[in-house]
């Protein structure tokens, strides 16, 4: 993750130029919501003869029950199984059959599930994707070994990564009620014994029509998309038992939380800090759009405070970043990390990374950086627009988590009217160790 | 938390093209050519750069020196320090990232239509007027080294460092391109000038284009980025032979889930038997959940979370990799499971069915890559390097569809070598120790 430099990516637009707003992205999206309760999203992208068809079910590791953690997950490797029409493997066989691809992902808020084919195959996607929304038949047999391939992916991901671990007690410790607080992949002890019954509840409760949105973008029109909507996923009645999305919140965070965590296969040790913060919600998504433009400022590029402060006026950090993303459906976090310079310890960076962070909170924006990042966010719509599938991605994820097509068509706009003022009460706001947990990754021994 | 990871495959010869989209040859008025496929849809264009031999034209003593001096190409250029030269970046809407391989630098532009010129004309100072300041060398090398510690405790990458160790003797390819910790700390501003001199030439140029730009303001973009750099740099290294040993390097390290790197002697794309071979290879490992490994190490015994299959197609060596990753205690039995398959493979040969369906497979995706100007740029800027024709795409379909069941058999029987196969397995495997010469 250190080696930005070695291919770096910049992306900016010119004010010197006197550049007018660039073009608006043109993005051609139509919304509408069939008779049982699915959403339906169309984004049109006539370029190339390629559709990808997506289905988001508002329901990720967060909505899992005590004790199963990696449900949502387990499921979604167990829905490429046996359906009461297909067997099982026949779902990515036709895919693969058809020219297409296909694969699923599970987040704290969402699971999803997408092929990308020709256009003209639109319609035995959605004939299949219905099916294994209501006719999923499991397996014992099947189950077990699946497990043993979620074992591995939390092997591979996890087990085998010392940053990972760390993240993930982090998580643990950020959140006291949140089942943000739990990895997505689960705990392995509860990994383990998750089976047939586990999967079968977290599928009847949360897999209906009513519950998903389906995506499709690329060389299609919403006539076509919305008749063989219809046709497919049209007679699939709604869940009516479907329950409202109510989660236990997070109690003030009134103590700062520290945690080492410690791995003899760390070579660069680093500090990571997260500070509890609002996210984007519908209609009120301004003090998200300012601690975006926040994260930008304070810890994105070499033109950043951070960076300028700690890899060019001193040689502190190797490596700094600021990252915030509001797309969550509850609280979320406002990171920030500093990677100490050989010599450096651990102490002496989140030392000086607290001195930049506190002068910032004096000093202010400078407004031409404020002019650059905002140059940038318009350029970056325009880029955007190059990438149906990013574009089908932004929708879905909005809408699973309470966001609609107006708040994610709002968004450029409520960013490019953030003020200076708007970031720097965001930051007095965010910046509050009290709300925070601040984590030091270290090698085994001391070696600093 | 996706399904499966495609993993980040090598120059494949899997090289897609599409009949629809019109390729154009530019010859600028100072003689660059590049190719090109107007598309106004999307105000912007996407630039891609290639220099052939990338970090293989280093010297092995100054190993990590092209790595370095490609980090520093936006660390600063022309009247502008590192800082100035971000700023001015920063003033437009320009994507530049530059990068580099065994067998290629690269850049990859994105810059919109309405300050083209202006990006361009950083762009070039990046690439022509490059400053290395003994401040930015310094900065950019402890992130270098930094990388470099870290690799050393980790499994992916001492599996990698390893295995290409074993099989390429003393080719370039053999030994990393970021260079060892002793040989990026001795490098100094003069070796960073001299394989800027040795890379950065315009006897190796290849440029492709995609969007908002016609053929005349490509040819004039040409020749105002690179017409400057000198008209030659080093000379290419020779073949690399690589030399499979078969069995199994075990490398201790202590990780509770092993990775592993496999591999033999691979077909290149001037090969007649390429497409026989990559079809065979499709079935093998390289076709996602549908390969034989996959199904076998996977989905039937829960022994790994991915395995894939690739033809790595290089400049200057030919192989046919794999990767797997399984916990200490079971990755035995993956690697008694590979070997199965590779010598069922070769005695039996694939079915009739598995054919026809890879056919189907990769003739109907083969289209559907060419959606968007960063794609299909990077995918013609790649055509040119292998040298393939400029209406290749329209012919790509008929080569796979002409292969024959025969043909397949033929090729897994000739080329599959079970005894080659080398496995090298970072970790700590239960009932594994290194087997090899």
């Amino acid at each position: 993750m250190f080696r930005l430099t070695a291919a770096a990516v910049s992306l900016a637009l010119s004010l010197t130029l006197g550049l007018s707003r660039p073009a608006m992205a043109d993005e051609q999206v139509t919304h509408f919501t069939l008779d049982n309760g699915m959403d339906v999203v169309v984004i049109e992208d006539h370029r190339a003869p390629v559709v990808v068809h997506m289905v988001w079910y508002r329901a990720g590791s967060a909505d899992e029950p005590a004790g199963a953690s990696g449900i949502a997950h387990f499921l979604e490797h167990l829905m490429f199984k046996r359906t009461e029409t297909m067997e099982s493997g026949e779902f990515s066989r036709t895919v693969a059959r058809n020219g297409g691809q296909d694969n699923a992902f599970t987040s704290y808020d969402y699971t999803g599930y997408f092929q990308r084919v020709a256009a003209d195959r639109l319609g035995l996607m959605m004939q299949m994707e219905a099916d294994r929304m209501v006719n999923l038949r499991l397996d014992d047999a099947e189950i077990a070994t699946e497990r043993e391939v979620i074992i591995e992916e939390r092997n591979q991901r996890v087990e085998n990564s010392p940053a990972a671990l760390f993240r993930e007690q982090k998580d643990a410790v950020q959140y006291l009620n949140h089942r943000y607080g739990v990895p997505i992949i689960g705990w392995r002890h509860e990994m383990v014994s998750l089976d047939r019954d586990d999967a079968l509840a977290f599928y009847e409760r949360f897999y209906a029509p009513n519950n998903a949105i389906l995506v499709v973008a690329g060389d299609v029109t919403p006539d076509e998309v919305r008749a063989l909507a219809q046709e497919h996923y049209g007679p699939i009645p709604a869940n009516p038992a479907l329950p409202e999305r109510l989660r236990p919140t997070e109690p003030p965070q009134t103590a700062e939380r520290r945690i080492t965590f410690r791995d003899a296969r760390v070579a660069q040790p680093y500090v990571s800090r997260s500070y509890l913060a609002p996210e984007r919600d519908s209609g009120a998504q301004d003090t998200a759009a300012a601690l975006t433009i926040l994260a930008e400022v304070l810890g994105s590029g070499t033109t950043s405070v951070m960076a300028e402060a700690l890899q060019f006026d001193s040689q502190v950090a190797t490596f700094t970043g600021a990252f915030y993303s509001g797309m969550s459906l509850d609280k979320t976090t406002f990171d920030v990390v500093v990677v100490p310079s050989e010599g450096v310890t651990l102490e002496e960076a989140e030392a000086a990374m607290d001195k930049v962070l506190a002068e910032f909170l004096t000093t202010g924006v400078d407004p031409e950086q404020l002019d650059r990042i905002k140059m940038q966010l318009r350029a970056a719509q325009i880029y955007a627009r190059d990438n149906v599938d990013s574009i089908a991605n932004r929708y879905g994820r909005a809408l699973t988590q309470g966001l609609t097509v107006e708040d994610v068509q709002a968004w450029p706009d409520i960013l490019q009217a953030v003020t200076a003022d708007d970031v720097m009460a965001a930051a007095r706001m965010v910046l509050d160790r009290r709300q925070a947990v601040t984590g030091w990754l270290m090698a085994e021994e001391v070696t600093q | 938390m996706m399904r499966f990871i495609l993993p980040l495959m090598l120059a494949l010869a899997a090289l897609p093209a599409r009949a629809a989209i019109e390729i154009k040859e530019v010859v600028s008025p100072g003689g660059i050519t590049a190719w090109l496929v107007e598309d106004h849809t999307i105000p912007f264009t996407a630039l891609e750069v290639r220099f052939r031999g990338g970090a293989s034209v280093e010297l092995m003593d100054k190993r990590g020196a092209t790595n370095l001096m490609t980090a520093l190409l936006e660390e600063g250029a022309g009247e502008m320090d590192a800082r100035a030269f971000a700023r001015a970046r920063d003033g437009l809407a320009a994507s530049f990232r530059y990068s580099v391989s065994d067998d290629a630098l690269s850049v990859s532009a994105q810059f919109l239509t309405e300050n083209r010129d202006a990006a361009v004309d950083l762009l070039r100072q990046s690439l022509i007027q490059p400053r290395f300041d003994a401040e930015a060398i310094e900065r950019v090398r402890a992130q270098v080294l930094s990388g470099l510690r870290s690799d050393e405790k980790n499994p992916q990458s001492i599996a990698a460092r390893r295995f290409d160790g074993l099989i390429f003797g003393d080719h370039p390819y053999a030994s990393s391109l970021d260079g060892t910790i002793e040989t990026v700390s001795a490098l100094t501003r003069d070796d960073l000038r001299a394989a800027h001199d040795a890379t950065l030439a315009r006897d190796r140029i290849y440029v492709s284009a995609v969007g908002d730009i016609t053929e005349a303001e490509l040819g004039t973009l040409l020749d105002k980025l690179l017409g400057d750099l000198p008209a030659t740099g080093a000379a290419l290294p020779g073949p690399a032979d690589p030399v499979f040993p078969g069995g199994v390097d075990v490398v201790d390290f202590p990780t509770p889930q092993s990775v592993v790197l496999f591999g033999q002697p691979g077909v290149g794309q001037e090969d007649p038997d390429f497409f026989a071979a990559f079809i065979l290879d499709h079935i093998l490992g390289g076709g996602g959940f549908e390969s034989r490994l996959m199904t076998e190490v996977r989905e039937k015994r829960g022994l790994t979370y991915g395995i894939y299959t690739y033809l790595a197609d290089r400049d200057h060596a030919q192989t046919w990799g794999g990767s797997v990753a399984s916990a200490n205690d079971r990755v035995a039995e993956a690697v008694d499971v590979i070997r199965a398959e590779w010598t069922r493979l070769q005695t039996e040969g694939v079915t009739a069915e598995e054919l026809e369906n890879a056919k189907t497979y990769l003739t109907g995706a083969y289209p559907l890559r060419f959606d968007g100007n960063g794609t299909i740029a990077n995918i013609i800027v790649g055509m040119q390097m292998r040298g393939l024709p400029i209406d290749y795409a329209a012919t790509r379909n008929d080569k796979v569809n002409a292969v024959t069941l025969e043909d397949v058999n033929r090729v897994a029987r000739e080329v599959l070598d079970p005894a080659a196969l080398s496995f090298v397995v970072v970790g700590q495997p239960e009932g594994l120790t290194g087997t090899s010469n």
